[in-house]
């Protein structure tokens, strides 16, 4: 066993792990975050996706031993109380979601893509591009990408 | 996964002597957790690279682009270094995977690993890079052995990576719709040691096109290869596709790298 203390959405938490526990393990059953999903066990899907000090990583291909001492936010860092994030409110507006499994993954995704080009510009294609590590059996991916749109948008980017 | 230990030393020396015959180097673990998941290897220990400040960081100095092994590939996509070195290098980064494996996976994780359809290989073939290890330098050229197979002996870690900057250079990938790995991927380098043309995805390991090299030493552009066939024997066939239609490929993209090289 091993212990490792990681930041999670702001707090720190401490547990003894097993060096094979995959940090969406790490988050589901010893933090109980369950809005962190597994969609497949072949690193493609990203409804794992999590921010590592920031950076959307996919937490089932990282070993919770591997983010020691480091920040991780998950889809329950986002909301500000019962307020949601501008990137969540636009997947409600922009029906950016059916079944809501791949959901988590693709708005920690979203976050990462308008953190990249914060204060510039973003058009569909580089949406489009940067989403490749998501997968929805569901949308068909059109009102994830108005979504991702209108919420960069709505936090002050420009939209070609 | 089966159980396995962990350590994450603070220097090569430690890792080196933390790696027993069993275990593995753990980079950014894009390649090697997915193995582990599926119970296709069973390593007795982790060596976590990521601690060792030598495999970090990217630099330019004397005509040399260098990058440190454990630098991922969001990184190498991003640097104002890289973009303004080589950026047909940026480009070749910038189109692994997706975003999130592009913030994980490595380039020593990525070459160490010789997947056949890897991105890296073809740039370290066309640029003829060298391959500083704990030990010694390696040759690009030299490095690929087969499938899979590199130069590199067991344990012997690869510290980073150094690329002679090109006259101009372009890259180009057909990718796998699923993965995004190159089913064929060229890199064409017009280096101060002539012309180079590197082939991924292709064959077996990464390899140099030395008939499109001749025709373009004479003549840079796409139309100089036109009728440069790429025989098919001994290139890789799979359901993502046959010999043939990879061979046929190879031409494609070279002829698109030549156009972002003199783009
Ligand atoms: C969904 C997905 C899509 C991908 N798409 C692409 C793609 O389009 N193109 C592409 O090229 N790759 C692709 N990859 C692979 C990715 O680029 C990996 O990052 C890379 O192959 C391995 O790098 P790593 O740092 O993750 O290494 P790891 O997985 O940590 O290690 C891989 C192997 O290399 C060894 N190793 C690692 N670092 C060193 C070192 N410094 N010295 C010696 N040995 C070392 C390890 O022991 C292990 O055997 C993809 C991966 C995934 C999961
Ligand atoms: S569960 Fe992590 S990529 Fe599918
Ligand atoms: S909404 Fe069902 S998988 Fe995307």
């Amino acid at each position: 066993m091993a212990k490792v203390s990681i930041t999670v959405n702001g707090k720190p938490q401490s547990a003894e792990v097993e060096p094979r526990t995959l940090l969406v393990e790490f988050l589901r059953y010893k933090l109980n975050l369950t809005g962190t999903h597994v969609g497949c066990d072949t690193s493609q899907c990203g409804a794992c996706t999590v921010h590592l000090d920031g950076k959307p990583v996919k937490s089932c291909t990282m070993l919770a031993v591997q983010a020691e001492g480091r920040n991780v936010t998950t889809i329950e860092g986002v909301a500000t109380g019962d307020q949601l994030h501008p990137v969540q409110a636009a997947f409600r507006e922009c029906h950016g979601l059916q079944c809501g499994f791949c959901t988590p993954g693709m708005v920690m995704s979203a976050l990462g893509i308008i953190e990249r080009h914060k204060g510039g510009a973003i058009d569909e294609k580089t949406v489009r591009h940067e989403l490749e590590g998501n997968i929805c059996r569901c949308t068909g991916y059109q009102g994830i990408v108005n979504a991702v749109l209108l919420a960069a948008k709505n936090m002050g980017l420009k939209v070609a | 996964m089966y159980e396995f230990d962990y350590t994450r030393p603070s220097s090569v020396a430690d890792a080196a002597k933390a790696r027993g015959d069993d275990s593995s180097y753990l980079a950014g673990g894009m390649t090697l957790l997915p193995t582990l998941k599926q119970r296709l290897a069973r390593p007795d220990k982790l060596v976590d690279l990521s601690g060792l400040a030598e495999l970090k960081g990217i630099s330019v100095a004397g005509g040399t682009l260098t990058i440190g092994a454990m630098t991922c590939h969001a990184d190498v996509a991003n640097s104002a270094d890289v973009k303004k070195a080589i950026p047909a290098l940026a480009v070749l980064a910038s189109g692994i995977g997706d975003p999130q494996v592009r913030n994980r996976g490595t380039i020593g994780g990525s070459i160490a690993n010789a997947d056949p359809s890897a991105d890296y290989p073809a740039a370290v073939v066309a640029l003829n890079a060298t391959i500083h290890t704990n030990k010694r330098q390696l040759a690009g050229e030299q490095f690929f052995k087969g499938l899979f197979e590199t130069a590199l002996e067991p344990g012997e870690i690869v510290v980073k990576v150094s690329f002679p900057i090109p006259k101009r250079a372009g890259y180009c990938k057909f990718p796998n719709p699923a993965s995004r790995y190159a089913v064929v991927g060229v890199m064409v380098a017009d280096t101060a040691s002539g012309v180079r043309v590197g082939v991924t995805g292709a064959g077996p390991c990464a390899f140099r096109a030395k008939d499109m090299e001749a025709a373009l030493a004479k003549n840079f552009s796409a139309d100089a290869i036109a009728n440069v066939a790429m025989p098919a024997k001994g290139l890789n066939t799979d359901l993502h596709a046959t010999a043939e239609y990879r061979a046929h490929l190879v031409g494609v993209m070279a002829k698109r790298a030549i156009a972002a090289a003199l783009g």
